[in-house]
């Protein structure tokens, strides 16, 4: 076992006995122990309800992560490459950047009333401003030597982005892959919560309403799991095979 | 191949002066000068980078295939030597056969980090020479490689000049023997004039291919 993963397993671990501890000693049904959140977790799962629910929310987390990469990358890569692009679009970018979650998705809610779509929509229009400013960096910092071999030996339109481009900008893409998903999925639930009749923030509304701790941690620990495979299984990876050129790489 | 009829370039400052300049097949020609006098950017003229000048850059019918090596090696750092050269070239054989021919068959499944700077330069002479140019251009081929290196280069581009006889080349350097030594015309640079001059200051070229 490598040392990375025998720390994780011994924080983890550490975490759960000062929570159960914690909850032996408080002894409230507010407090549940992570006993009781398994127990919770493998009901929910017996009896479908969860898998449902994590599907449902999982597919709309996909394809706003989906939509919000490709609109918030093209833009970002035009306002970075156009100055013009950047002088028209750059004050749109800033009020979306600080419009609340919330004010979307309500105002979605009433003008397209309590539809799918609407609920899909309102986490691409909060995402995609992210997006494009993390990109529109990445496409100013491109490397004007290489931009200039490029064009002498005359590289097609396709090798320019395949060979060129895309490496460049792959940390920038990788940095908002990795807060998109984060963000995107805890405004999925908000979404959910106000508006939907299924999927995990569904449930933690309707758990809410019951002040049953132990269904919210349920769920909550649940999509966190899915999330950190997606980071494991995808994103580690992929970051791990377009950085084989820079040898070793350390994290701290 | 190529005429240039340069009237003036200048920034803030007259950088060079009026030139006329003609390359034919098979030409070697050298830009020779102290650093900062205008080689790299007379050079950069000639290969159609820079296209902020007055006066005309004429290029033969059919247009001549020009490969410019720059003095950073500018290879793509995220593609091995290999496919750095595949960029260009049209076949794998033909990639394989110019790292054979700059003595760096060995080091095809090398990142760009894992090369000196010489074996870099070597790449991105190979990746010019990919193009099968009618006209190489060199910036500073030589500069800043340790002596026996700079020497291994000179006698490589000396010997991929004798093999492809009908090649032009345009080099700038700061070291006027380089130039002499793969039989370069020398055009050398007066700082303070912008002027470029002529070898014993002539004032047209004996071949008839530089009047200046």
């Amino acid at each position: 076992m490598d040392s990375r993963l025998r720390d994780y397993l011994l924080v983890t671990a550490g975490l759960l006995m000062v929570w159960q501890g914690l909850a032996v000693f408080v002894a409230d049904p507010m407090l549940p122990g992570p006993l009781a959140v398994i127990q919770a977790i493998i009901h929910e799962w017996r009896s479908g309800a969860l898998l449902h629910h994590l599907e449902v929310t999982f597919r709309r987390v996909a394809i706003a992560f989906v939509c919000a990469m490709i609109l918030g990358g093209l833009l970002g890569w035009f306002m970075g490459r156009s100055q013009r692009a950047n002088r028209l679009l750059d004050p749109l970018l800033v009020l979306f950047l600080n419009l609340p979650a919330l004010v979307v998705i309500i105002l979605l809610y009433v003008w397209m009333g309590l539809v799918e779509a609407a609920a899909v929509l309102a986490v691409i229009v909060n995402k995609v401003p992210n997006v494009a400013a993390t990109i529109r960096e990445g496409a100013r910092s491109l490397d004007p030597q290489l931009e200039e071999m490029a064009e002498a030996y005359r590289f097609t339109r396709w090798q320019r982005i395949r060979d060129l481009w895309l490496p460049q900008l792959f940390p920038y893409l990788m940095a908002s892959m990795r807060t998109g998903l984060a963000l995107i999925w805890k405004i999925v639930l908000v979404v959910e919560l106000l508006g939907r009749s299924d999927g995990v923030g569904f449930q933690l509304h309707l758990a809410f309403q019951l002040f049953d701790v132990t269904t919210i941690l349920a769920y909550s620990f649940s999509f966190i799991a899915i999330v950190q495979l997606i980071e494991w299984g995808l994103l580690q990876p992929l970051e791990k095979r377009a950085r084989r050129w820079q040898g070793e790489v350390h994290h701290a | 191949m190529l005429e240039l009829d340069l009237k003036e370039k200048g920034y803030d400052q007259r950088l060079l002066g009026d030139l006329n300049l003609q390359i034919a097949a098979g030409d070697r020609l050298a830009l020779v000068g102290p650093s900062g006098c205008g080689k790299t950017t007379l050079l950069n003229i000639i290969g159609g980078l820079d296209r902020a000048f007055k006066g005309q850059r004429r290029l033969a019918d059919p247009e001549p295939k020009i490969a410019y090596m720059f003095q950073e090696p500018r290879l793509l750092p995220w593609r091995t030597v290999e496919q750095n050269l595949r960029m260009v070239c049209s076949s794998r054989n033909q990639a394989l056969d110019l790292l054979d021919e700059v003595a760096l068959l060995e080091a095809a499944c090398r990142y760009p980090r894992e090369l000196s700077l010489g074996m870099a330069r070597r790449v991105a002479l190979a990746r010019a020479l990919a193009l099968e140019p009618d006209l190489l251009l060199l910036d500073e081929p030589l500069v800043s490689l340790d002596p026996s290196t700079a020497l291994r280069m000179l006698r490589l581009v000396e010997t991929l000049l004798k093999k492809r006889p009908k090649m032009a080349l345009v080099l700038v350097s700061h070291n006027p023997d380089d130039a002499v030594r793969i039989g370069a015309q020398l055009l050398e640079f007066d700082t303070a004039t912008g002027e470029v001059l002529l070898p014993n200051n002539e004032k047209s070229a004996s071949a008839g291919q530089l009047l200046v």
